[in-house]
């Protein structure tokens, strides 16, 4: 036996009450990995490493439109290969369904997102039929759509010239992803943008905002600060940024996603705090004679001390750990699932925070019984007093 | 026999609870030579356990000097006074205390862990204290599953398996019916007898006192007689 199996071997005292509390720090590491990567996602700065495309927005929101005539200009910046517009059109199926939807220029779509996987003759459909649309396979199977079939589509932004917000489109195309990511990704449905230009009520020659193919990846940042610059001081200054960033601002309009995960982080550990805190004092507590006998025989204030921090630590440790380690998949399988719309990684920073987050924690409720035990005299404890 | 375990001279102890200070013991002095084997007895709160507390270095005296084996305990330190009690005193107490969730090999072990013995070195003493207690064959049982005297063997063990030359026992036998008990005394005896141990009991059973090569009766707090037994 070493002091480490006598450790082990106390923890496992009551097992129930050992795997309950292993429990609780397991279930609260795993939501620890996930929110900090959340947390990380989203407190990070603008990434350009490895961007292929580049959005850009009205600088105020990507709720302000920005106007077409920008296009020439931004072709125009070296590093750009490829550009498109799009609009949101603010889609709803039936009574409050809620769809993604964009008006895009189909020829320039297929430039910009060579991803989508559609036949030739559904793309030429698409730009040759003014009242079509596109869906992505995911999308079609969702609401059981057929190519040929007539779908009518509410906007919740923009009414037609007869002020009807209900338009209807005809599927012509549906499109696969290139790969399994993409074939998660084809949950959006693309109208004909001349179409739909020409038919709504107040919105001509606005582009929404422009998706930019790069030439090159390692020029990403450069091309964006040319587009900023470039619209600086003008009616229409823009923001350009990864299609990555763009995407997650989707998510930052519910509020500042960080300070909601940091607040939950908060009470998710006071709760933990509590639980197992109280765990490691009961469990003292009922040991006091055995603290005073391991004393008697000889170990130190500071031995019996470090073998209740070492309880309380170990615990937590074997929580954590496992409770990170389960964060990891589940982590790469919401990015997964998201499309890459979500792309949370509980990577070394996450891991780092989560083992600083372990050790804080085994301070946190193992010190005051860990000192309560070494500072015990024995004659008192033994006497039961 | 004539080379002094323990002396103590003109030792007081006090205690306070809650205002008040109680003087339990009053300059008490004693002299118990190595390789005796001596009872305490006397009423509940003469002072039998407190002064047992003093000799085995569980607690320090308010005032006077305490020498046991030559080292003056009564100005170690804490940790020191732990130290020494791992090399030099083993504790037998009435209940056993031995931690429930080890073996009884595990249990014996435990006072190795402070000694720089190796695991097999440790695993050699464990089975040889297991030895001499007459239980070999339930070294890997646990506590709920040994008999009160089981336990109070591997108690013993316990407290021999790293060789201390004083043995300490607070009421031994006080949970055990009366055979058990006296084979536990007569363990204790043979542990004096054939390996040299100094043992200092204390006891509030009579019989039990006989199994010592003398008893002394203490009472507020001061020794009143001594009465050696008959050899």
């Amino acid at each position: 036996m070493t002091r480490t199996g006598f450790v082990l071997a106390n923890l496992a005292r009551r097992k129930t009450r050992a795997v309950l509390t292993l429990l609780s720090i397991v279930t609260a590491f795993l939501l620890f990995g996930l929110l900090q990567a959340v947390n990380v996602l989203f407190s990070a700065g603008a990434d350009f490493v490895g961007a292929t495309r580049l959005v850009t927005q009205a600088r105020v929101s990507f709720t302000q439109s920005l106007p077409m005539r920008l296009l020439s200009q931004i072709e125009s910046v070296p590093g750009v290969d490829q550009v498109m517009w799009q609009q949101w059109f603010g889609a709803v199926w039936q009574e409050n369904t809620q769809l993604i939807f964009f008006a895009a220029d189909p020829t320039r779509l297929r430039a910009v997102y060579p991803e989508y996987v559609l036949p030739d003759a559904q793309w030429k459909a698409f730009a040759e039929t003014r009242t079509g649309m596109v869906v992505g396979r995911n999308l079609a199977n969702q609401y059981g759509w057929k190519i040929g079939d007539k779908v009518p589509i509410a906007s919740n932004i923009f009414p037609q010239k007869d002020g009807s917000k209900n338009w209807t489109f005809d599927l012509v195309g549906i499109y696969d992803g290139k790969d399994a990511e993409w074939q998660r990704n084809t949950n959006v449905g693309w109208i004909n943008f001349d179409y739909f230009d020409e038919a709504n009520l107040f919105a001509r020659g606005l582009a929404g905002t422009y998706t930019i193919k790069l030439a090159d990846p390692d020029q990403a940042r450069q091309v964006a600060e040319t587009i900023d610059t470039m619209f600086e001081n003008s009616p229409d200054e823009t923001k350009t940024q990864t299609e990555k960033d763009f995407n997650l601002g989707f998510f930052k309009q519910i509020g500042d996603i960080g300070l909601i995960v940091r607040w939950i982080l908060f009470a998710v550990f006071f709760t933990l705090l509590l639980v197992v805190g109280n765990t490691i004092a009961q469990s003292v507590r009922e040991r006091i004679p055995e603290f005073a006998i391991l004393k008697t025989l000889g170990f130190t204030d500071r031995s019996v001390l470090g073998f209740v921090l070492a309880e309380a630590a170990a615990l937590c440790v074997i929580g954590g750990l496992v409770g990170l380690g389960l964060a990891t998949p589940l982590g790469i399988a919401i990015a997964n699932a998201t499309g890459g719309n979500l792309p949370i990684a509980v990577d070394h920073r996450v891991w780092l925070t989560g083992l600083a987050a372990i050790v804080l924690l085994s301070l946190a409720v193992g010190l005051l019984p860990a000192l309560r035990a070494g500072r015990l005299t024995i004659v008192d404890a033994l006497a039961g007093r | 026999m004539n080379e002094a375990m323990v002396q103590i001279r003109n030792v007081h102890k006090a205690y306070v609870r809650g205002k008040q200070t109680v003087e339990v013991l009053h300059g008490l002095t004693l002299e118990i030579p190595k390789g005796d084997f001596v009872a305490l007895m006397g009423p509940s709160g003469s002072g039998k356990t407190t002064l047992l507390n003093l000799i085995g270095g569980l607690d320090s005296p308010t005032s006077g000097e305490i020498r046991v084996g030559g080292e003056r305990i009564d100005q170690l330190s804490g940790g020191q006074l732990a130290r020494w009690r791992a090399r030099n005193v083993g504790f037998i107490f009435q209940f056993y205390n031995l931690m429930p969730v080890l073996t009884a090999e595990r249990n014996v072990e435990l006072p190795l862990l402070l000694t720089p013995l190796s695991a097999a070195q440790r695993r050699k003493s464990v089975a040889v204290a297991l030895e001499v207690v007459g239980l070999s064959d339930r070294a890997r049982h646990k506590p709920k599953e040994l008999s009160g005297g089981q336990e109070q063997r591997v108690a013993i063990a316990r407290a021999l398996v790293s060789d201390p030359a004083l043995l300490i026992c607070d009421e031994p036998t006080g949970d055990l019916d009366r055979k058990t008990a006296d084979e536990i005394l007569g363990l204790l005896q043979v542990l004096n007898r054939d390996h040299g141990k100094t043992v200092v009991l204390v006891t509030h059973d009579p019989k039990a006192a006989e199994f010592a090569s003398r008893t002394l009766h203490l009472e507020k707090g001061q020794l009143l007689e001594q009465a050696t037994a008959a050899a």
